[in-house]
């Protein structure tokens, strides 16, 4: 009965979104006010409609109906609870419909807070808004049905994949979602000034907290995505550019260009038709990233079974989409009057660079991810490659290089005509801090590769760049203390967002550095109370206990971690078995301090009897690590502070006054 | 700086840009690019020693052997069969009867000495160029393994 609830609203969720898609569209271009109102009505109903239908699955799933398919199919009635509900978008289905709530939740959210948005403007987002919904609401419904019955109903469920049973990983899904579905707000309210042919400081103003928030979002949950696989699969790994990863990555770099050319045309009103088509692009690799994890084109070490039928679908979706607004971008971005002007050494001049940089590393990325389907598709199939690890190091980093330099020099620079004379002496605290960095990693890790120190040297240029720039606007040790803190305390939230995110940034390149340059290495095979030496450390496997968890069997092993004859800790480490999906899974036995993470797990027994309680033993010592997770928890809290920022919310001024006021405003802390 | 002379800038910049770009991407392709071959194609066309690239099949049944932390097993796609080795902890769904993606070497003797063993999230998938590899030696039960 509740699913048949569920079935219904889903489909009104479609019918609203047709109506939200045409009719206010019909009264924006007519002047009709009733009709333009109409959009903000059907954004809430259709959200609305969606909540009841995601949480009837969700009824589904907690009392492990198992007459609904994808019940059956992907949870159990043994489950504990917190796997019940994420069990909800640990499928195929679910995903999709947790996929169309998000996208419904954002609309609502413009519906309900955009109460400032001129009604014209506002019906036009909402229908671009609902023209998306009526893809996906249409590919739930005809290709991937979460309320599908069976019937006769079974006794009990196939369980969740016990991969997914893992807390990290029951949030990473919505987390990315609101990521990348957050993305479309910015395509729509393009979309929406392109039909409108108008995009000035105030398009800017509203576009930006909704690129901010999908923003942190996806940073958070590409986050929680990479820590999941570092100590869930067990190889120690917490980034491989495999295709699935990229996919949510490449919208981070467009998006993260977005959010720094919006800037421009909110502060400056130039770079307009550039950040159009940045906001197209960037909701369009969201599409591609869909389409890429959902029709399993693509080879992935996280892969899961897909359905090439659906994904044909989603590349329908994909390329009308991307097709018609580049179309419309075509025919109306030349009209579009660029304000402004600037000279090369400026703040905008820093933030183009930052664009040219990202879009062109976020370009490689992306052919390297599409590069095995393109060349398959050249030779007729029978060339079959895959880009590895390699080629993303090679390409990828180089460019981030001049990137990382730029960011910590931009900020200092004024509006409009910046003055390298005046901005070189601020910098000279972070040079100093280059240098001793680089002197620093030479003489404390002599055998390293001989690029770590200068990527050390990077981020300790970044953070005292940022650090110095920072002190700077509170004017710190020039004036009196106090008198600096009620300048901190004075500061636009947005502008000390800004600060955390690009320390966040130095923090994490640390991670990265230590992490891939001074990881050690063990493998051997132990006997419980047998002893290895490796990766500078006495590894001593003490134990290995058998015992069951909820739903699973568990082997347990206990490695002790000695370093010279002082015992650091005591690693635990499983392999779960689960008996219903018969599957195994690892639990890696991490011991973090702030220098590195000992991470161990232990492999398969041998099979023969004499070698049954020989244990394969891996163990990790992953030098600073912890910093990359660090800096992304700063990185989101920067972006979180920075949406609170008032400026964000009230005193956005009507059109006509902002457009003038947006001139003059050399030194706006940003 | 005129709007003309601005534009000019930029365009230049991009495109010096792009160059050093494309410089990198082909530079890195050239030794980054990792073919995928089934044990029919190795043996039909070989592949010099030492050159990376990844080998797909299925684990054949009976076949896996542990050695203290190394692990011998044969790759196969019912027509040929590979024997190959791996050091160190295997992923989870690693499985006699089951699809395996393996990337490493040959080495002299025709044996595959895999650096590493893709892993899999999901008891059900098969890696794409697996099920084309079986698609072709005749030997795939469409629907078998889809969900």
């Amino acid at each position: 009965m509740i699913a048949e609830i569920g079935q219904f609203t889903l489909i009104l969720a479609l019918v609203l979104a047709v109506v939200q898609a045409t009719l206010p569209l019909w009264g924006a271009a007519r002047g009709d006010t009733a009709l333009m109102a109409l959009a903000g009505r059907t954004a809430i109903g259709q959200a609305a409609a969606l909540l009841i239908a995601f949480a009837a699955l969700t009824h589904g799933f907690v009392t492990s109906d198992f007459s609904l398919a994808v019940v059956f199919q992907n949870s159990h009635s043994l489950k504990p609870m917190l796997y019940k509900v994420s069990g909800v978008w640990g499928n195929h289905e679910g995903s999709m419909l947790l996929w169309v709530l998000v996208l419904a939740m954002f609309s609502a959210a413009v519906a309900l807070f955009g109460r400032n948005l001129p009604p014209s403007l506002k019906a036009r987002v909402l229908a671009v808004q609902a023209m998306i919904g009526i893809g996906f609401l249409a590919f739930v419904i005809f290709t991937s049905n979460p309320f599908a019955r069976l019937s006769p109903a079974p006794l009990d469920g196939t369980g969740l994949n016990p991969l997914l049973q893992d807390p990290g990983l029951a949030f990473h899904p919505p987390l990315l979602y609101l990521g990348y579905v957050g993305f479309s707000m910015a395509f729509s309210f393009a979309v929406a000034a392109l039909i409108e042919g108008k995009v000035d400081a105030a398009w800017a103003r509203w576009v930006r907290p909704w690129t901010l928030a999908a923003w942190t979002f996806l940073t958070a949950g590409i986050a929680l995505g990479s820590w999941w696989a570092y100590y869930e699969l067990g190889w120690g790994g917490w980034w491989f550019w495999d295709p699935v990863e990229n996919a949510s990555f490449i919208p981070w770099l467009f998006g993260t260009a977005l959010l720094h050319s919006a800037i421009v045309v909110e502060k400056r009103d130039a770079l307009k038709s550039w950040t159009i088509l940045l906001a197209i692009v960037t909701f369009s690799m969201s599409l591609l990233g869909t389409f890429l994890v959902r029709s399993g084109v693509l080879t992935s070490v996280h892969a899961f079974a897909t359905d090439p039928e659906r994904g044909v679908f989603i590349l329908a979706i994909l390329v009308l989409t991307i097709g018609s607004a580049l179309t419309l971008f075509a025919i109306r971005a030349p009209g579009m009057k660029g304000g402004g002007l600037f000279s090369p050494v400026s703040r905008e001049g820093a933030l183009v660079a930052n664009n040219m940089l990202l879009a062109v590393a976020a370009g490689t990325v992306l052919l390297g991810t599409l590069y095995p389907l393109i060349l398959e598709a050249l030779s007729g199939g029978s060339a079959k490659v895959s880009v590895g690890p390699p080629f993303f190091n090679a390409t990828f980093g180089p460019i981030m290089v001049p990137l990382v330099i730029m960011m910590a020099a931009g900020p200092m620079m004024a509006w409009k005509r910046g003055n390298l004379r005046i901005a070189a002496p601020k910098l000279i605290p972070a040079a100093i801090a280059t240098v001793l960095a680089i002197v620093a990693t030479f003489v404390l890790v002599p055998d390293g590769p001989g690029l770590a120190p200068f990527a050390m040297g990077l981020a300790a240029w970044l953070a005292a760049g940022t650090l110095a720039e920072w002190a700077g606007r509170i004017k710190l040790f020039t004036i009196p203390v106090a008198e600096s803190w009620r300048r901190l305390r004075g500061q636009p939230r947005a502008a000390s967002g800004m600060t955390l995110a690009h320390l966040g940034l130095a923090i994490m390149i640390v991670g990265i550095t230590g992490s891939s340059a001074w990881r050690t290495e063990l493998i051997t095979t132990l006997v419980p109370g047998e002893s290895a030496e490796g990766a500078g450390y006495t590894v001593t496997l003490t134990e290995v206990t058998r015992g069951s968890g909820p739903n699973y069997n568990y082997e347990r092993g206990l490695l002790k971690i000695s370093d010279e004859g002082r015992t650091v800790t005591t690693l635990t480490t499983e392999r779960r078995f689960f008996p219903i999906a018969s599957q195994t899974t690892t639990e890696a036995g991490i011991y973090t301090t702030i220098l590195a993470d000992l991470y161990g797990v232990i492999g398969e027994p041998g099979r023969t009897p004499e070698t049954a309680n020989a244990w394969t033993v891996r163990f990790f010592v992953n030098p600073l690590v912890p910093w990359i997770w660090l800096g992304a928890m700063v990185m989101v809290f920067g972006g979180s502070l920075s949406l609170t920022d008032r400026r964000h919310r009230v005193g956005v001024p009507r059109r006509g006054r902002v457009a003038k006021a947006a001139r003059p405003q050399p030194a706006a802390a940003e | 700086m005129k709007r003309k002379h601005r534009r000019l800038m930029v365009v230049l910049t991009s495109l010096g840009l792009l160059g050093a770009a494309a410089a990198l991407v082909l530079t890195a392709v050239e030794d980054s690019l990792v073919f995928f071959y089934t044990p029919s194609d190795l043996a039909e066309r070989g592949t010099p020693p030492d050159t990376l690239f990844r080998l797909g099949g299925l684990v054949e049944e009976g076949s896996v052997r542990k050695e203290g932390s190394t692990t011998h097993f044969r790759v196969t796609d019912l027509n040929q069969v590979i024997p190959a080795s791996y050091t160190g902890v295997l992923p989870d769904l690693f499985r006699e009867g089951q699809g395996v993606v393996a990337e490493g070497t040959l080495n002299a003797d025709g044996s595959f000495i895999a650096r590493e063993v893709l892993a899999k999230h999901d008891e059900t998938y098969m890696p794409k160029e697996v099920a084309e590899a079986l698609r072709e030696s005749g030997q795939w039960r469409d629907g078998a393994t889809q969900q």
